[in-house]
């Protein structure tokens, strides 16, 4: 659990961050949005203290972050920036051996970790650890920034702006594979992003940041059914609600009993996608298969345009 | 099939067809002082020897000429280098008996034409191949072995700068150690001052534009004016600090000339310290510090070896500097290379001269070709696999 208490930063007489607080539940994703200049990558670093805040104290798990040095703070915090942030003089073994050679690992295990976080992220360690980072394309050197990040096993992943960089085909499989991680690692995940497809897609909660405050903080529907100023509303943006709404929940949320032909959409689609599916083939209904293959029932356009609607 | 003809080649070729053929090769001269009688390749060598050279030239000039291989360019430079050294010791017992101790005979305008031209056909053959660093290295010492094995051999005895050398031999490799010492142990001493310094500057914004303008003035100082300006100084430290005079501080002679060889070094070393520092990625600095690495572990770990191909040139640059430099440090008593050097102005014997520029030229040569190697060995492999 991340406490953030009161947290406000100036800059001579410019305030960045004005007194936000905010609790942040474990195991979960929260993204921070907003325009540049909000206030959200300094809010970010203030938790690990790569920017010191002017007042207010922020809690990893009850323990003011303030009792250890920044450094050792930091080594126990996962941080992953746009641009990956590879060391290019190091392979990319030694540059996700980091913080563990750091924390002073034995060699068997930094050896163990960095495999295990290879295949973890789809990179064949004969392949890959010897190579450098120049020798990767942009995914890949990516997902071992991320690799980096998670290398000492922490609680806390900070990410700002990651899949900035990435091309949006490659960026809709990092989102994918980060959630999977995340789901297998349980790690608590706090992103900042100026996307607003990327904070509905990944978030369970969001904080939306506007000059220095935190305007709203809610989970992803909350924001589209009540934005609590003009500002949450101009960036959900008016005609996007609807969709935005769908694309929260999954085709496996809004199943019905019935049979339906067609090709059977995954369980794991989003609504949206489902929406669009059916659009484009012209049809009222598609069957909904679970992982295993097994029909699960069916979507139709009128159960997924009654969730699209303006909740009363 | 046409005949195609190399560029560069072209430009050799007219060159060597120039030295060998118009210039002369060596000059004779009744004693070291009185001017000379220039001779050709034909007039300064036995019959037989100089039309073998004139041979060798004219094989060569065809292969140069050519679009040929590369190694076949190098061989032919090399052949031809080994040639115009050989014949220039035979030029020289050629003309003047070995009884005669009076006469002089020197390499003349041709030879050094040759010499420079096959020269540049070797480094364009050896940057066409792209040999690995230490081949590189490995070629400098085999070059430089060779003309030890002729040294030794004394088929240039006869040659008139070896004749300056066999009157003083004892001098001359003392003087080539305080060259040495004074070159290096500047560039130390700048080395260790100004990696620190370079580093403050990096991290410490406001001093840099200051520390940087302040190095860049002293560079702009004239050798000379600079060794006068310290006279003052050093002479006071020497009378006013205890021990001073005795490790050999005083108003002019070593002292200064190591004093002004380090000021001028610095400009180099701190500025590409600080260039290098500059040029390391943002995202990796972000990213180390993000993760928990120290400041001192982030310098020493990423910023350092990110920046270490830029200083190492830099220090490249203050050690041939310092080589040439150091020449002048004769001038203040200071000792080196330059005392033949000056000696010879004065005394107009040019053979003189040459004692103290040849070694002076081949010393700073080596250096650059070590030192680049070096650099080349500390590229991250990124770079390396760029280019290659």
């Amino acid at each position: 659990m991340i406490e953030i208490d009161g947290i406000t930063k100036r800059y001579d007489d410019n305030t960045v961050v004005n007194n936000v607080t905010m609790t942040i539940e474990p195991r979960t994703v929260t993204v921070i949005v907003g325009t540049s200049g909000s206030g959200k990558t300094t809010l970010l670093r203030m938790i690990n203290r790569l920017v010191e805040p002017t007042s207010g104290t922020i809690r990893l798990d009850g323990e003011d972050n303030h009792t250890m040095p920044g450094y050792e703070l930091r080594r126990r915090i996962g941080y992953a920036i746009q641009g990956h942030g590879l060391f290019p003089h190091r392979t990319v073994a030694q540059n996700i051996a980091t913080v563990p050679v750091l924390l002073g690992w034995d060699r068997a295990r930094i050896d163990a970790k960095v495999a295990e976080l290879l295949a973890l992220f789809q990179l064949d360690p004969t392949l890959f650890a010897a190579r450098f980072p120049h020798e990767l394309s942009g995914g890949q050197q990516q997902r071992v920034g991320v690799a980096r990040a998670l290398a000492a096993e922490p609680n806390v992943l900070l990410m700002d702006e990651p899949f900035g960089a990435l091309d949006p085909i490659i960026r809709a499989k990092a989102q994918a594979d980060l959630l999977d991680i995340q789901r297998l690692l349980k790690t608590t995940i706090v992103l900042v992003t100026h996307d607003m497809d990327e904070a509905f897609h990944l978030a369970d909660k969001i904080a939306v940041m506007d000059k220095g405050e935190l305007v709203q903080y809610g989970a992803p529907a909350e924001l589209v059914k009540n934005p609590a100023t003009e500002f949450v509303e101009t960036l959900i943006g008016a005609s996007e609600r609807p969709f935005r709404l769908l694309s929260i929940e999954t085709a496996g949320e809004a199943v019905e009993p019935g049979t339906a032909d067609g090709k059977p959409l995954p369980e794991a689609t989003s609504q949206r996608d489902a929406l669009s599916e059916m659009l484009w083939t012209g049809r009222h209904a598609l069957p909904v298969a679970a992982a295993d293959g097994r029909i699960l029932g069916r979507v139709t356009l009128e159960g997924l345009t009654r969730r699209a609607a303006k909740p009363q | 099939m046409s005949i195609r003809f190399d560029k560069l080649g072209v430009v050799i070729a007219l060159l060597v067809a120039y030295g060998a053929l118009a210039a002369p090769f060596a000059t004779f001269r009744a004693n070291r002082i009185v001017p000379g009688d220039a001779k050709t390749i034909l007039e300064a060598l036995p019959a037989g020897a100089g039309a073998a050279l004139l041979g060798v030239m004219v094989a060569a000039t065809v292969v140069i000429l050519l679009k040929t291989p590369t190694f076949l360019r190098l061989a032919a430079a090399a052949a031809s280098l080994v040639a115009i050294a050989l014949f220039i010791g035979m030029a020289a017992t050629h003309l003047a008996p070995p009884e005669n101790a009076y006469a002089r005979v020197s390499p003349a305008s041709g030879f050094w034409i040759l010499l420079f031209a096959f020269a540049l056909l070797a480094a364009d053959s050896i940057t066409r191949l792209k040999p690995r660093p230490v081949v590189r290295v490995l070629l400098l010492l085999v070059t430089l072995g060779g003309a030890a094995v002729i040294l030794m051999s004394g088929l240039w005895d006869g040659l008139s700068i070896l004749k300056e050398y066999a009157g003083r031999a004892d001098v001359f490799w003392l003087e080539a150690g305080r060259h040495v010492t004074l070159a290096l142990g500047s560039l130390a001493a700048s080395v260790i001052v100004g990696l620190p310094l370079g580093i403050l500057c990096h991290r410490v914004e406001p001093l840099r534009d200051g520390v940087l303008n302040t190095l860049n003035l002293i560079q702009t100082i004239p050798s000379i004016a600079l060794f006068g300006i310290l006279i003052a100084p050093l002479g006071w430290i020497a009378v006013n600090v205890p021990g001073a005079a005795a490790i050999g501080i005083r108003g002019i002679g070593a002292a200064p000339a190591f004093v002004a060889l380090f000021l001028y070094s610095l400009l180099p070393v701190v500025a590409n310290t600080v260039v290098g520092l500059a040029g390391v990625p943002r995202e990796a600095n972000e990213a180390a510090r993000g993760i928990g690495m120290t400041d001192r572990q982030r310098l020493f770990g990423i910023e350092l070896p990110l920046a270490m191909p830029v200083i190492l040139t830099g220090i490249r640059i203050v050690l041939v500097q310092n080589i040439g430099l150091a020449t002048i440090a004769a001038l203040i008593g200071g000792g080196g290379f330059g005392v033949f050097v000056f000696q010879g102005i004065g005394q107009t014997a040019m053979d003189l001269v040459l004692l103290g520029a040849v070694p002076t030229v081949v010393l700073a040569f080596a250096a650059a070709i070590v030192l680049d190697s070096l650099i080349e060995m500390n590229v991250p492999r990124r770079e390396r696999g760029r280019t290659a």
